[in-house]
């Protein structure tokens, strides 16, 4: 019996303009159709092929304003079990690390085994909400695995780091961060979509995580941005077309840049 | 002056090139530290600035992921109390000082791109959404955390006292959850690494699988080798060499896409390049919205004729 909770993360569709609320400095999630992250599909994958081959369920937890119940419910028709959407005002603007605290008390809250998280956030997340969850659970965390299998008690993890491939183990209670390498995530089913309607989300603030307002949000963070600006947009660059001498261009171009 | 620990990484001894940036950094903040686990080249840390080295030297640290070095460096912190905490941005790097940050109640900021000190305020630039934006930050609790990115700095040497200081510490049970069974190192490509390089050449789909062409005109420059997700997951080249959302972010001064067409989660790895060149047979491939200086044309006749170019131009 393996109980898997993941943490999803509704974010702002990187095909679209991202941009900062000039208001507070913060992202702004209102004018950009959002969606479940898409490295979180591959968490919610690696955690239903768990549950499938043996006895379990799986939950979804995400923390976020309104729409991020889409995000609940995209995993929701993959095949995860249950959702928990946790949604406060207080929480917008919250940093790594208030996001963590509000992630690591609702699992608290759970039935777990295992705790799946995706690699980052495609929304220019960091990487590090998996290993400061774990750090406030206590528990141990294998991040960025390549390849997952579970084994009775026992996670075995690969991982192709940058200066070696290493093969890690933990038993018990652990967190877990897959990369996409860990393989396609699954589309949802008519099925699925169908039986999803039916599947319960239940809605957590704040107070049920006993959780004060002040211990979130832009005020709580330990940081704070001071200015932000766009990139100058790039001055247009020259193209050539390849007539014989293409590859030449190139270099007298290397050359005048002191490259060559 | 007060003191600022380095995290330092050395892989096999050997200390890693953005490390020495960091303690370049170090300097402009207070008196350098470095913080080395296992093995490391201490010769070199002086060379770098480093007054202090503390050194970790239990077997421990090697065989379990991060927490015993999380656990190890934040009672450090706790007992010199630094004006700043510097680390590379590697994912140990990121998870390492991460979780020292929320261990010693301090701020933590990641992937710095430059870090500036006016007086006693130390401020941080990052780059968001994809290099679209760069964000200004100043750590408002504790000693500022940082990761800094590759190339952010350039190393400079400078004669630091490097006086190597044995530091034991008792890493908890707690902390030994996460064991390393096997680790298997990489082998070195002979060329520049990926993440460090100052020019990078990379391959997409349009190689076609051989990739002889983007090597040979990498190794005219003395470049990195790079490739895109469509090459990595068809087998030509180890994930390692992947750029992008999912793979490598590089920030090179010269990057060259050959046969890439520049999705988006390609271009969130490589867009903070100085200067952008491609080479792509389709005029409208996105990658060209990007570049300096681009050629529309087969990559496999016009990467041969610049490779022979620069050999001349070398003589
Ligand atoms: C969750 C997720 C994460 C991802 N992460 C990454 C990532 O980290 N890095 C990444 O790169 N991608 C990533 N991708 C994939 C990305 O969306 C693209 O599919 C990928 O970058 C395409 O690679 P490509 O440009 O090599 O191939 P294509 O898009 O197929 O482009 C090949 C190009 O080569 C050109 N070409 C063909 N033959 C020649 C020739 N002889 N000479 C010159 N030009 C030629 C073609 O005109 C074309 O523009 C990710 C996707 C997802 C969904
Ligand atoms: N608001 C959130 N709600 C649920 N999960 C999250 C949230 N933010 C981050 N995560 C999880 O943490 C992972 C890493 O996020 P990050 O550290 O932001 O890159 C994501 O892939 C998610 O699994």
């Amino acid at each position: 019996m393996t109980n898997i909770v993941v943490a999803v993360k509704y974010v702002p569709d990187a095909t679209a303009d991202r941009t900062f609320n000039s208001s507070d400095n913060t992202v702004d999630r209102e004018n950009v159709d959002g969606l479940l992250s898409e490295l979180d599909e591959y968490a919610v994958e690696q955690a239903l092929q768990v549950v499938e081959a043996g006895e379990g369920e799986v939950t979804v937890v995400t923390v976020g304003p309104a729409d991020a119940a889409d995000a609940v419910r995209k995993a929701l028709q993959m095949g995860a079990d249950k959702g928990v959407h946790v949604e406060d005002d207080a929480i917008h603007g919250s940093d790594a690390f208030a996001t963590s605290l509000v992630l690591a008390k609702a699992i608290e809250k759970l039935e777990y085994d295992l705790v799946f998280f995706g690699m980052a956030s495609t929304d220019g997340g960091l990487g590090v909400v998996p290993t400061l969850v774990a750090e406030r659970l206590g528990l141990p965390a294998v991040t960025y695995a390549s390849e997952v299998t579970v084994d009775g008690d026992t996670v075995k993890i690969r991982r192709d780091g940058d200066a070696a491939t290493q093969e890690i183990e933990g038993s018990g209670k652990l967190v877990v961060s897959v990369t996409d390498q860990t393989g396609e995530a699954r589309y949802p089913s008519f099925k699925g979509i169908m039986a999803a309607k039916k599947k319960p989300v239940e809605e957590w603030s704040l107070s049920d995580l006993g959780i004060e307002a002040s211990q979130v949000g832009g005020d709580a963070a330990w940081t704070k941005v001071e200015s932000f600006e766009p990139r100058p947009p790039r001055t247009a660059g020259e193209i050539v077309t390849d007539e014989g001498d293409g590859g030449s261009k190139l270099v007298e171009f290397l050359a005048s840049k002191k490259f060559v | 002056m007060s003191e600022v620990l380095v995290l330092i990484e050395a892989p096999q001894g050997k200390v890693t090139k953005p490390s020495l940036e960091l303690l370049t950094i170090a300097r402009s903040i207070g008196e350098p530290s470095a913080v080395v686990f296992g093995d490391a080249d201490t010769g070199v840390l002086a060379e770098y600035g480093a007054e202090k080295i503390y050194t970790f030297d239990d077997a421990v640290y090697g065989e379990f992921l991060v927490a015993p070095k999380a656990e190890a460096l934040a009672q450090l912190v706790a007992d010199k109390s630094p004006a700043a905490v510097l680390a590379p941005a590697s994912t140990e790097g990121k998870e390492i000082s991460a979780r020292v940050a929320l261990k010693t109640d301090s701020g933590w900021i990641g992937d710095a791109v430059d870090v500036t000190v006016d007086g006693d305020t130390i401020t941080t630039t990052q780059s968001v959404f994809a290099g679209n934006f760069t964000v200004d930050s100043q750590v408002t609790q504790g000693a500022p955390v940082i990761t800094v990115k590759p190339n952010s700095v350039s190393p400079e040497a400078a004669a630091g006292a490097g006086t190597v200081e044995a530091v034991s510490f008792e890493v908890s049970e707690a902390a030994k959850g996460a064991k390393i069974t096997s680790s298997e190192p990489r082998q070195s490509t002979g060329r520049p690494e990926l993440t460090e390089a100052a020019i990078v050449v990379s391959g997409g789909r349009g190689t076609g699988g051989d990739f002889s062409e983007v090597e040979a005109l990498a190794d005219a420059l003395g470049a990195a080798v790079g490739a895109s997700r469509a090459a990595v997951d068809s087998g030509w080249k180890p994930h390692t060499f992947q750029v992008g959302q999912t793979g490598k972010t590089v920030s090179p001064q010269l990057y060259v896409a050959n046969g890439i067409s520049g999705a988006i989660q390609h271009r969130a790895g490589m867009q903070t390049s100085k200067t952008i060149v491609a080479v792509n047979k389709d005029d409208e491939a996105p990658i060209f919205e990007l570049v300096d200086f681009g050629v529309v044309g087969d990559l496999k006749t016009v990467l041969p004729q610049a490779t022979e170019e620069i050999g001349k131009r070398k003589g």
